[in-house]
């Protein structure tokens, strides 16, 4: 029988290009929750930095840099995304597979920021949100993650099933800010 | 009439549009109320009541009178003011509240019946009969008096949403707003300047001062153009900020391609939310009009219009103006019309003191009482000492003085004093956190107080945000004093209009003090002056004075009415931008979707999942055929279904198990690692939260599932109890309903089914019922639970989503040749009917433990979230409805859910109701409907026949009560 064949979250949806913005899937790799057990976010912390080069971050922050990062993903949460999450970060931490769980999206281009502000209540402008801040908040109707990973670029993270809706959003709000040119 | 070489519209490029289906030529730069003026068009409008004929009014985003519809067919755009719409090739306009046409408008028989139809008219003739007020009273008024009206077609235009932060907005770019959007931007803070206009000079555009040694106009393009090349400053023309909100936030209205031909794919509108650390309002002001009779003819306009006309558009809006004033700014115009080579017939001053001008004819201490002409007007007639003048003229620019613009200010219910001096309302400090105003919206009416004031509030914002704005230079400009002497309603016998908009004259509001409503807000209402789309702009003081003197109070007193968001009318779809279709929900998908949908089955929305119904087969025509043949093929092979949208939650820490202890009724503690426990949660109050099974992974992991529905709510419970009922537990959740694609495989033939697919053997030692662990499925970790919602021998397979399309049509692949296949949500809900199994149809949020017969689960060992709630008296016991299955025995065989339980030979009433069903189906196991009802006590009633009357579909069956376990209730099917 033939193997399992392996679906990305946005398969046969991207990429799409509007003006100078492009919305494109993200093969971020394997992706971790990361909740300390009590009294352990020091040691995570440590154990982390050992184990895959970035330290635990604070709320609004991301850690490490592309290919390895650390984001932050709610109250006492942190998400792993690259590499291959130590098992033995498991004795200090809530250690949960989420690999499949979210459609990673990068949106990158001159104008990434004016279509997220037709998206989201935040203020994503470069002097209030440089690299490696983070956020969890609501995009349209969709609850995200949106971390700035370049100087016009962000990587938006939404449920897996929500990954038509994620892109319609985006699309859209793409389309709309090309047709008015800068701004 | 165009005047040579003026205004700022440009000659060199002529724009033809439609008004009613006639060309009208304008020029690039023209609204198309400047358009119709230029070509002498002066009817443009009927009047909301009594179709009175009505011409343009004013200039800016206040027009009562020239509303226009915009477009046709299903993008038709109502009630569009004339004064704010830009002229471009093929606008399409026409005149609205008029039948059939502007010039011949037949319901104008109102204006001849207007004694009959004053303020109250209605709420005291249309009251007998009672009926006829619905059905033909109201819809007859309605058709008579009114505005534009929508489509009622689905709208294909696109809207928009946005976001935008700042540390200074400036809210208008007249001289004030100019200059505190430059003084904060050369210091280096973030501004963004907002403006309603297409071109941003507020009245510096319309008038014809110097500002800095320039033309005014010329000085705001100069200031635009600085403004413009700063990389800290937002420019938002066309943008009207609508509402002042808590903690810095505003709301703002942009018409983005009202003014295009071809939108290009940009939205029409775009509804802003701006956040700003300070804020400086820079609103101006607006002119009020003086009640007097027939003051609504078409050629009355303000003064203030008129000079914008004049000075902007180079149009004259008349070959002889007559202007009538009580303060000096009438002169104003008189000056600027003579300057632009207008005839001035008369300027009438309702001041004895009026200042001398030799350059036209000028009566002081005069009144207009009277104008003539009725499309159009032809003269007006003034009232002094000795007596009655007519005049001939065909535009009269009236002022009445001025109303700063404090709407804004009052949005978080702060209200605006009144000074005697400028007799008008005026902002107080304060009102709004972090607002200041300046220029002409607190009071200050010269040009270069409003230059120094936005000067000085930049400078004050600046400070606020820890910035240094250096010294200003505020340019010179004209400072003349703002003499006014009050004068709202000239006597008289005849109407005299206050609101424009809404038809509310001298004489109602007099009315309605008479009859008692005095206070203003009660005025107001009575009245409805103030409630049109203009929201009472022009009207509001001048009602209120009218009011004041008809109820011998000062306007202080007597006060005004409430302010309120929006300052202009915000479009629903503007909104509700970006929830038009598709976007109305997020839509969740599962990974077996395309293989649902290529299967044929009817997808339903099961919150914002989409779910199979059922899957046709060949020959099926009805979906009672297919769900039948779903229900047989588990019960005699396998089945296979997603039930990947049941929430999932990983739950970790050292007290997981203790955790689970408290939010589940039954105990958790002692299951064993590898096993699998339904369980029951109870909300606070003692009620059914939602059930599901949990299964301990290791010592202290386990895996919860919750139902469909509650996967949200269930996690959010859990973070509430975790947080603040149990703090100190080491315990850490999170969802992972996403993770996982999940399927349920049931049937006697479930496990020959899984062993072709999953890499260890599966049997009854590996996986003995209510069992779970690791798998591989071709070399993929995934998961096995072997747990039945159907009641035979089967499992939930779970591998990680990406895998999930492909192991979904490999099974069904499979099972087809076995004699099963894919099953729906049709047949899901019939096999757990059948096995007796609750939904969230039976646990809908009025239902105890005690009630769904799970009383028992309810552990005595330990605490748990609502257990001494459930305890309390009423909530257990003989006169709870308590869940039955029932069977029908008589001669109708249909049962249906959210009919009601009656004893046999009783009245089916109120009164005698003892329960009601709450999921039914047909069960081709046994031949038979059968359905779910919560009956008083009803497990002592199991044997008892009772009729299930359904009031609504006329549905009434004879019944069965008996046990809700309808189908193999030994249990000896799940165990294989």
């Amino acid at each position: 029988m033939a193997d399992l064949i392996a679906e990305t979250p946005c398969a046969g949806l991207l990429p799409v290009k509007a003006g100078g913005v492009t919305l494109s899937e993200v093969d971020a790799g394997a992706m971790t929750s990361l909740a300390p057990f009590k009294g352990q976010e020091k040691a995570l912390s440590g154990a982390l930095k050992a184990a895959h080069g970035m330290t635990f971050p604070a709320a609004n922050r991301a850690t490490g840099k592309g290919g390895a990062r650390a984001i932050w993903f709610g109250q006492g949460q942190a998400m792993l995304i690259g590499p291959e999450c130590d098992a033995a970060l498991g004795s200090l931490a809530a250690i949960t597979d989420q690999s499949d769980a979210w459609a990673v999206v990068r949106l990158d281009g001159a104008g990434a920021e004016d279509v997220l502000a037709r998206l989201a209540p935040v203020d994503l402008r470069v002097a209030a949100f440089k690299r490696g801040h983070t956020a969890r908040t609501m995009m349209q109707h969709l609850m995200v993650s949106i971390t700035r990973v370049g100087d016009n670029a962000f990587q938006i993270m939404a449920f897996r099933s929500m990954a038509v809706t994620l892109v319609h959003e985006l699309e859209t709000a793409m389309k709309g800010v090309a047709a008015r040119g800068a701004g | 009439m165009r005047i040579a070489d003026k205004g700022l519209v440009d000659r060199t490029q002529r724009v033809t549009f439609t008004f009613d289906g006639q060309p009208v030529h304008g020029y690039a730069g023209d609204t198309v109320a400047s358009a119709l003026l230029a070509s002498d068009v002066k009817l443009v409008a009927r009047s909301f009541k009594y179709h009175r004929p009505r011409g343009v009014m004013g200039a800016g985003s206040e027009e009562a009178n020239a509303l226009i519809t915009v477009g046709s067919g299903a993008q038709q755009d109502p009630n569009i003011r004339a004064t704010q719409q830009e002229i471009f090739a093929g606008l399409e306009t026409r005149s609205q509240n008029r039948w059939p046409t502007l010039d011949v408008d037949l319901l104008a028989a109102n204006d001849f019946a207007a004694p009959f139809l004053g303020a109250g008219f209605y709420y005291k003739t249309f009251m007998w009969p009672k009926a006829f007020w619905e059905k033909i009273y109201e819809p007859v008024i309605r058709r008579a008096a009114g505005l534009g009206a929508l489509s009622r077609q689905h709208n294909p235009d696109s809207y928009e949403k946005a976001f935008a932060f700042c540390d200074l907005l400036v809210i208008g770019a007249g001289p004030s707003g100019l200059m505190a959007a430059l003084t904060a931007a050369r210091a280096g803070a973030e501004v963004i300047l907002a403006d309603e206009d297409s071109i941003m000079g507020g009245r510096l555009n319309g008038d014809a001062g110097d500002v800095g040694g320039m033309g005014g106009a010329d000085w705001a393009a100069k200031a635009v153009d600085e403004l413009e090349a700063m990389p800290n400053v937002r420019l938002m023309t066309r943008t009207t900020v609508t509402g002042a909100y808590d903690q810095g936030t505003f709301g703002a209205i942009e018409r983005v391609s009202h003014h295009l031909a071809n939108a290009g794919g940009r939205p029409k509108e775009c509804f802003w939310r701006i956040v700003a650390k300070r804020s400086v309002l820079c609103a101006g002001a607006i002119e009020r009009p003086i009640a007097f009779e027939n003051n609504d003819r078409p050629g009355i306009m303000m003064a203030s219009a008129v000079r914008t006309y004049v000075n902007r558009y180079g149009v004259a809006p008349g070959k002889a103006v007559t202007v009538f004033t009580n303060n000096d700014s009438g002169h104003q115009t008189a000056r600027e019309l003579i300057a632009a080579g207008v005839h001035v017939a008369m300027v009438i001053d309702s001041r004895r003191d009026a200042p001398d001008s030799g350059d036209y004819p000028m009566v002081k201490g005069a009144e207009v009482c009277n104008a003539g002409g009725r499309k159009a007007l032809e003269s007006v007639t003034y009232r002094t000492m000795i007596g009655e003048e007519k005049v001939a003229t065909d535009c009269l620019a009236v002022s009445g003085g001025w109303n700063p613009s404090v709407h804004l200010t009052c949005h978080m219910n702060g209200r605006p004093v009144w000074r005697e001096d400028i007799q008008s309302f005026v902002p107080t400090d304060g009102m709004i956190p972090g607002m200041t105003t300046a220029g002409a919206c607190q009071g200050s009416f010269s040009t270069h107080a409003a230059l120094r004031e936005g000067a000085a509030a930049a400078g004050a914002a600046l400070e606020a945000l820890g910035m240094d704005a250096g010294a200003i230079e505020v340019p010179a400009a004209e400072d003349a004093p703002y003499n006014v002497t009050p004068l709202w309603a000239v006597g008289g016998k005849g109407r005299a209009w206050l609101d424009f908009q809404n038809d509310v004259t001298v004489k109602d509001v007099k009315q309605a003090a008479k009859e008692n409503f005095r206070s203003v807000e009660h005025m107001k209402r009575y009245t409805t002056q103030g409630m049109s789309p203009d929201q009472g702009k022009n009207s509001n003081v001048g009602a209120l004075a009218v009011l004041a003197d008809a109820t011998g109070r000062g306007i202080p007193e007597t006060g005004t009415t409430t302010f309120r968001p929006p300052f202009v009318p915000v479009s629903i779809a503007a909104l509700g931008a970006g929830a038009q279709g598709d976007g109305f929900a997020p839509q969740r998908f599962t990974t077996s979707h395309k293989a649902s949908v290529d299967a044929g089955a009817p997808m339903i929305e099961a919150g914002l999942w989409y779910r199979p119904s059922y899957y046709p087969a060949a020959g099926e025509t009805t979906w009672r055929q297919s769900c039948d043949r779903e229900v047989t093929m588990v019960r005699e092979a396998v089945g296979v279904c997603d039930v990947s949208t049941l929430g999932k939650i990983d739950i970790q820490g050292a007290d997981a198990a203790e955790f689970l202890d408290f939010v589940y009724c039954n105990m958790f503690s002692t299951l064993k690692v590898g096993r699998v426990r339904y369980g029951l949660m109870l909300r606070e109050d003692g009620t059914v939260m939602d059930d599901g099974t949990t299964a301990r992974w290791g010592e202290s992991h386990f895996v919860m599932t919750t139902t469909t529905a509650a996967a949200g709510p269930v996690m959010r419970h859990l973070e509430y109890v975790h947080q603040c009922l149990r703090p100190e537990l080491d315990v850490a959740m999170i969802s992972t309903t996403e993770q996982w694609a999940q399927f349920a495989v049931a049937g006697p033939k479930s496990r020959e089914l899984l062993n072709t697919l999953v890499d260890e053997d599966i049997d009854n030692d590996s996986f003995p019922f209510m069992g779970c662990g690791e798998i591989t499925v071709q070399g993929i970790k995934g998961r096995l639970f072997r747990i039945s919602f159907s009641g035979e021998h089967a499992y939930e397979i779970a591998v990680p989503a990406r895998y999930g399309e492909s192991l979904y049509r490999m099974m069904v692949a499979k099972a087809a040749t076995m004699g099963g296949g894919a099953y729906g949500m049709e047949a899901l809900n019939v096999l757990r009917i059948e096995k007796g199994f609750i939904t969230h149809a039976e646990i809908h949020g009025r239902t105890t433990a005690f009630d769904v017969g799970m009383g028992r689960m309810v552990s005595a060992k330990k605490d748990c979230v609502g257990k001494t709630m459930s305890e309390r008296p009423g909530l257990h016991g003989d006169e709870r409805e308590q869940l039955v299955g029932l069977k029908p025995v008589g001669p109708v065989k249909q049962l249906t859910a959210g009919a009601h339980l009656f004893d046999v030979g009783a009245e089916p009433t109120r009164e005698n109701e003892l329960g009601y069903t709450t999921s039914v189906g047909f069960s081709p196991t046994m031949q038979s409907f059968l359905g779910f009802g919560f009956l008083r006590n009803g497990r002592a009633r199991h044997g008892d026949e009772v009729m299930m009357v359904d009031h609504l579909r006329g549905v009434t069956t004879r019944c069965e009560v008996c046990d809700p376990v309808f189908f193999d209730p030994e249990g000896g099917r799940v165990r294989g």
